[in-house]
């Protein structure tokens, strides 16, 4: 009954963000800090955890290749389909609901919690559409930090791999290119735009809506966190199901 | 004029407003006092709009907030100014971007005509030099002083304080309520303060709404809070010995 009384709240909490929208001009500008907070602050750990995530896959995918009859270039193959297909769009916006998830709950109920939601409310202006519009309008950019976390995990696993003396450049290169197929970039770019909007919807309700002072801000990132991670892992299946099943 | 009638509200079980009317005036300051949990920050936020009361009216100069649609009640709003408790002033912004704030949602005019109004409401609240400060670099009385700034911008019909002078010293606290006091007789709006601040209630008091355990027990005005008789008012206003010293000298002196 909770979980359903929650669910209940978030649509109607999502539907009134779309309502009474902010001045253009201010709404502007709350976008563009959303994106250098949201995006542009994130892009050095995404870059950081694809590079080594890459590398990761290609070493273990290296040390279970031990039959000859096997071609080399399968680790570029299996570290390009496990990277595109699942590492930069599911395990980045798992790290996107720690950073940033956290951020935003902890934001929005500090808010809450000093009463500055209640002075916008009392002022007229729509809260939700103030404080979460821009963020999802932010988030929509998140894509292209899912390709940036592509292209660093492939170059990670290159790296790795190469370096390592695992494969060749050559052969890693021909398993990149091998049966390459373009709409696997499509389905994970299409599940990274539904994760982005979970990432900035799901911690906003609980900021928004906790109850209580600095301590539950905290209780409440917490929760945010654990809730947009079971969230993204629950999506992930379905939209796997329905875009590759 | 604002008439409450029968508001009525409640949290759960918990019956925390139990049917009050009352009327504030234009031109007036008028003082919910009551006890911690008698139901003051309830019934002022039922007032806002932030709370939704069960049962009962808020007619604010004829318009009956429950009947009107939701964009109705946001530009009622606009007429609205509030002091929060803890001055509910935005962090990342300054002290101009704070009072500015209204004028950016709501108004067409031009950066000067902000700039222009901001420092005349500024310089109301005797906050100068501050226009670059951001809250946390400003003591309590100064974020008082930028909150009422802010309230009072949009040349509202009604402010609402919420324990203006609540973790101010006495002095800066008396600043605050003559300001408050000065702003409503000087743009004749509607003033409803919720307070337990017994200085308050003497100096400021037009018209005071005494609340016990979610009732109306008491109504009158600062003079006539010294002759009433009602216990539960005594009780409370009186609870200091300097108080009752200060009411038995009054008494002495009218007989």
């Amino acid at each position: 009954m909770t979980y359903l009384s929650a669910i209940g709240s978030y649509s109607i909490m999502v539907k009134e963000v779309f309502k009474k929208p902010t001045k253009w001009p201010i709404m502007k500008s709350l976008i563009l800090k959303e994106i250098d907070e949201l995006i542009f602050n994130s892009l050095g750990i995404i870059v950081f955890i694809s590079l080594f995530i890459g590398g990761v896959v290609t070493i273990q995918t290296a040390l279970n290749l031990d039959n000859p009859l096997i071609p080399v270039s399968l680790i570029g193959f299996a570290t390009r389909q496990s990277v595109v297909l699942e590492f930069a769009p599911t395990f980045t916006s798992i790290i996107m609901a720690g950073k940033v998830g956290s951020y935003i709950t902890s934001s929005i109920g500090t808010m809450r919690v000093t009463e500055q939601i209640d002075a916008l409310e009392v002022m007229g202006v729509n809260s939700l559409n103030y404080l979460v519009f821009p963020k999802i309008i932010a988030m929509l950019l998140y894509p292209f930090a899912v390709a940036i976390a592509m292209y660093m995990g492939i170059l990670g696993g290159w790296m790795a791999g190469v370096w390592g003396d695992f494969t060749s450049s050559g052969d890693f290169i021909e398993g990149l290119q091998l049966d390459f197929d373009p709409y696997h970039v499509t389905y994970s770019f299409i599940k990274t735009l539904v994760f982005a909007f979970v990432i900035a919807t799901v911690p906003s309700y609980h900021g928004y809506f906790m109850k209580g002072g600095a301590l539950d801000v905290g209780k409440a990132s917490t929760t945010a966190f654990v809730w947009t991670s079971v969230v993204i892992i629950i999506l992930n299946f379905i939209l796997t199901q329905l875009l590759l099943g | 004029m604002i008439i409450v009638t029968n508001l009525h509200k409640s949290f759960g079980e918990d019956h925390i407003l139990k049917g009050i009317s009352t009327t504030f005036e234009k031109g007036k300051t008028s003082l919910v006092i009551g006890q911690s949990g008698s139901g003051k920050t309830v019934f002022i936020k039922c007032l806002l709009g932030l709370f939704t009361p069960e049962e009962g009216t808020i007619d604010f100069d004829g318009k009956i907030y429950s009947e009107l649609t939701s964009d109705e009640q946001r530009n009622l709003r606009q007429e609205i100014g509030m002091v929060f408790q803890g001055s509910a002033l935005f962090d990342s912004m300054t002290v101009e971007g704070n009072v500015m704030f209204p004028l950016n949602m709501f108004t067409q005019q031009s950066e000067s005509e902000k700039e222009d109004r901001v420092n005349f409401v500024l310089n109301r609240v005797n906050l100068i030099d501050a226009n670059h400060k951001y809250p946390a670099e400003l003591s309590g009385g100064m974020q008082k002083r930028v909150a009422i700034a802010r309230a009072i911008v949009m040349n509202p019909k009604y402010l609402f304080c919420d324990e203006p002078n609540s973790g101010l010293d006495p002095k800066t606290a008396i600043l605050i309520d003559n300001l408050i006091q000065e702003i409503t007789q000087e743009y004749d709006i509607i003033t409803v303060i919720n307070s337990h601040d017994m200085n308050s209630v003497m100096e400021i008091g037009e018209k005071i709404v005494f609340l016990q355990k979610g009732h109306k027990a008491w109504e009158g005005t600062n003079k006539e809070i010294f002759k009433t008789d009602n216990e539960a008012v005594t009780s409370f206003v009186y609870s200091s010995e300097l108080f009752k010293k200060v009411r038995q000298m009054y008494l002495e002196e009218r007989s």
